[in-house]
């Protein structure tokens, strides 16, 4: 027998402490996590990045070979387990066996897999691991347990815990893996304020980027008397770079709901909003499954579990600006305004959505909470640093060997990041940065990797936490085309309410621009004009950085003046050898014709769109310096590798 | 007055200024894009002026105002993707399909977007045709991808 929805209620949510559970019960609940299962399932890392990678294929070829072996199996997709290098991953649990774990089974890989597998044996390749946990089933003999692998082993995870494990849209799945307890427990035992106080005892901080104290910022909320107020899931994940709110969402959506209820009781809100990216269709998709789960379950509505306690929580979707990641922006968005901030105080904590005491928190914040009550403060502030608690969920991505999302506990090195889980820089080159916190963030260099990682570390190297992208570049990236993307997006993402950011990043970009195009005339003040500009970078980020309205604008100029801090050589090479050494900057190639490779085939002079290259018909070609606008089509066009570029 | 609009108005009993983006969002989901009509028509039902109602619309990346070719292509122009070559990828997409990003070809088959992240970071550089996902796409691979959609028509 299943254990159904009254089941449930009955022998595990209606009581508050594991221990009380009966055998039978916990049993169960085994079943429920597919830990001890009648017959075989097939798991499929089915996130968003594991679709791009074909998991699509590779479920389908699976139910494809099940049929034609006549095999009764369930086969499941699952969320990210955060090794998106090696997807797509696919797991087997076979019944009395352990699960065990694929790495990079695109659809032609499956068959192989399975024959082998369902006889009993194993595949030459390419097996991941075995799951440590599930103590009564048989292990496969000589396989590595997953959690001693070089990626998960320097992890803790807490948001994640679920990730790329468990079915994200079974809430009977979610609660057999203590889903929902820690909710009806706060609501059971703990009052608004004394969840408030736990909270801010624990140390959690915002994990969106500006690390505010969660639980203080709840007690604001708290103490202002309100006939209504409300709670927000700031799931807009505009920071380019960072893709854990996604992640976590499409892993484990019941976490969020769960941790969305628990703080929605403690400030005292009854209806909430998820403001998620447009651009997230999966996780919008799941989101809303959980929600009508949890609503099916009586753990959103009216009277929730006869405590009198109502809970209503709604999806806005938003429609693709990066600055309403900022509360106040953010908030206009929600009511269908243009997504401009407007100047703090009042706070939103005071006066909020629709002029109501508003809670924002990120998607991380809220995921952190079921199992901080659960473990308890003392257990959550335990961890990490003096200032920093608990762990932090980061996306690794750019020159690295294993890209994917992480989470480690708060005080470990960046270095251990990079090259212990990460396994550092694939292609033997050369480590140069690691950009964290996105636009509004800055780079961190080889001198100063062994920091440990919490919020106010990072802001002293001229980093931050942000919400926690890390793009690790190696010696072929440019910094000043890297400054230049960010002000790019930047200037294009300005909602343009104040002159600061508005003007200022665009005069910053075009600095940037400037001294990544070709000098066009030697004759006028044009060299001085590149010069200068460096110089003015610097004036202008400050003023910027002063004078601007919102938390965007402030930090814009940050990419700018910490790759000026850290690879101020190279803007000066750009400057005046005119010169890119990483070869980014396509505008400062040079290009030449080699004379004796060349045929005088005239392709590239035809193909030339400025007329730059002359020559005779099986005469060497030469380019015209003075013409050329390095656009490299001779380069494509030659066919006896003639044209040079330096 | 279009009488798919009304269905979807007809969704929002009640309306307040709130419900504009999400009104807007399925308008743009059923009909590809926001055209001049369906915006008047927005606004006569908010009772709110058209030109706020688009300069609301303007301001967010996602509304569109032209309609989309039959296959989307949105390139991700995140900081992952760029250090690993999208811009390389842009350039060849729009000299394959010969249009810049923002428009639609000729023959209305494809359109082109550039989007700030898809957030598939780990397998960059991304791009998404109508929601399918390509991961790793080079400036070489790009060629085979749109090959392929085109192919596709020509089977049809």
């Amino acid at each position: 027998m299943m254990a159904d929805k009254s089941y449930l209620i009955e022998h595990v949510l209606n009581h508050s402490e594991k221990e009380q559970l009966n055998p039978e019960v916990l049993k169960q609940l085994r079943v429920l996590r597919l830990e001890e299962n009648d017959k075989p399932v097939i798991f499929v890392g089915a996130g968003t990045c594991g679709l791009g990678a074909g998991a699509g294929l590779t479920m389908k070829n699976a139910k494809t070979w099940l049929d034609e072996h006549q095999i009764d199996a369930d086969v499941i997709p699952v969320g990210c387990i955060g090794l998106c290098s090696s997807e797509p991953l696919l797991d087997i649990k076979l019944p009395g066996k352990k699960r065990i774990s694929f790495e990079k089974v695109s659809g032609d890989r499956v068959n192989g897999i399975l024959d082998h597998v369902f006889a009993g044996t194993l595949p030459e390749q390419p097996v991941l691991g075995q799951f440590k946990n599930q103590e009564s089933q048989q292990e496969w003999v000589g396989v590595p347990y997953l959690q001693d692998h070089s990626f998960f082993k320097p992890q803790l995870r807490i948001v994640l815990e679920n990730c790329g494990i468990s079915n994200p849209v079974s809430i009977e799945e979610y609660i057999a893996r203590d889903g929902y307890r820690a909710y009806l427990n706060t609501l059971k035992l703990f009052s608004r304020r004394e969840m408030c106080d736990f909270i801010e005892k624990s140390g959690l901080r915002g994990r969106g980027g500006g690390g505010f104290p969660t639980g203080k910022k709840w007690n604001m909320a708290l103490a202002n008397e309100a006939d209504q107020k409300y709670l927000i899931c700031n799931a807009d994940e505009g920071d380019p770079g960072a893709f854990m709110d996604r992640a976590v969402i499409e892993g484990d959506p019941h976490k969020l709901l769960e941790g969305m209820a628990i703080a929605a009781y403690a400030i005292g809100a009854t209806k909430a909003y998820v403001y998620i990216r447009a651009e997230y269709p999966l996780a919008i998709e799941r989101l809303v499954i959980a929600i009508e789960q949890a609503r099916n379950y009586g753990l959103i509505g009216k009277n929730i579990f006869g405590t009198g306690i109502d809970l209503e929580i709604v999806i806005k979707k938003g429609a693709g600006a990066f600055v309403c990641g900022e509360e106040t922006a953010l908030i206009h968005s929600i009511e269908g305004k243009r997504g401009m901030p407007r100047p703090r105080p009042p706070y939103p904590a005071v006066s909020g959505l629709f002029g109501k005491p508003t809670i924002i928190n990120n998607v991380e914040t809220f995921s952190n909470l079921p199992t901080i009550v659960n473990k308890g403060a003392d257990w959550f502030s335990n961890m990490g640093t003096a200032t920093s608690k608990g762990t932090k969920v980061f996306a690794l991505s750019g020159k690295i060997s294993l890209t994917g999302l992480v989470e480690i506990p708060m005080g470990t090195t960046i270095r251990d990041i990079i090259f212990k889980v990460a396994g550092g820089i694939p292609n033997g080159k050369k480590f140069k940065a690691v950009q964290m916190g996105g636009p509004s963030g800055g780079c961190v260099t080889e001198v100063n990797l062994d920091i440990q990682i919490d919020y106010e570390s990072l802001v002293k190297v001229g980093a931050m936490m942000g919400s926690g992208g890390m793009v690790v570049m190696d010696e072929d990236t440019c910094m000043v085309d890297i400054a230049k993307f960010f002000m790019d997006f930047i200037q294009r993402e300005s909602c343009g309410k104040c002159i600061p950011c508005r003007e200022g990043t665009r005069r910053m970009l075009e600095i940037l621009e400037s001294i990544t195009s070709k000098p066009k005339n030697r004759e006028t003040h044009e060299p001085l004009a590149r010069f200068k500009g460096v110089l003015q970078l610097e004036k202008l980020g400050k003023v910027i950085k002063d004078t601007s309205l919102c938390g965007l604008g402030q930090s814009a100029p940050n990419p700018v003046l910490s790759t000026l801090t850290w690879f101020r050589n190279e803007y000066e090479e750009h400057v005046f050898d005119k010169k890119c050494r990483a070869g980014v900057c396509q505008n400062l190639r040079v290009y030449t014709i080699d004379v004796e490779n060349c045929t005088g085939c005239t392709v590239c002079a035809k193909k030339c769109p400025t007329n730059a290259i002359i020559g005779g018909r099986k005469q060497p070609h030469f380019i015209i310096p003075d013409k050329c606008i390095s656009c490299g089509a001779c380069e494509e066009a030659c066919n006896f590798n003639a044209v040079k570029v330096s | 007055m279009s009488i798919a609009i009304q269905e979807i108005l007809a969704k929002y009993p009640n309306a307040k200024p709130d419900s504009l983006i999400p009104i807007l969002q399925h308008v743009q989901e059923q009909m590809g894009f926001l055209s001049e009509d369906s915006v008047v028509e927005v606004g006569k039902y908010l009772n709110m002026p058209t030109s706020k109602i688009f300069g609301v619309a303007t301001f967010y990346n996602q509304f569109r105002f032209n309609a989309p070719g039959k296959y989307h292509v949105m390139v991700c122009r995140g900081t992952a993707c760029h250090v690993l070559g999208s811009a390389t990828v842009l350039d060849e997409i729009e000299k394959n399909l010969r249009i810049k990003a923002g428009q639609t070809s000729k023959d209305k088959l494809f359109s082109l977007e550039v989007v700030a992240c898809i957030g598939a970071c780990g397998l960059a550089p991304v791009i998404s045709i109508n929601g399918e996902f390509h991961a790793k796409v080079t400036s070489e691979s790009i060629k085979t991808i749109v090959e392929e959609y085109r192919n596709r028509e020509v089977q049809q």
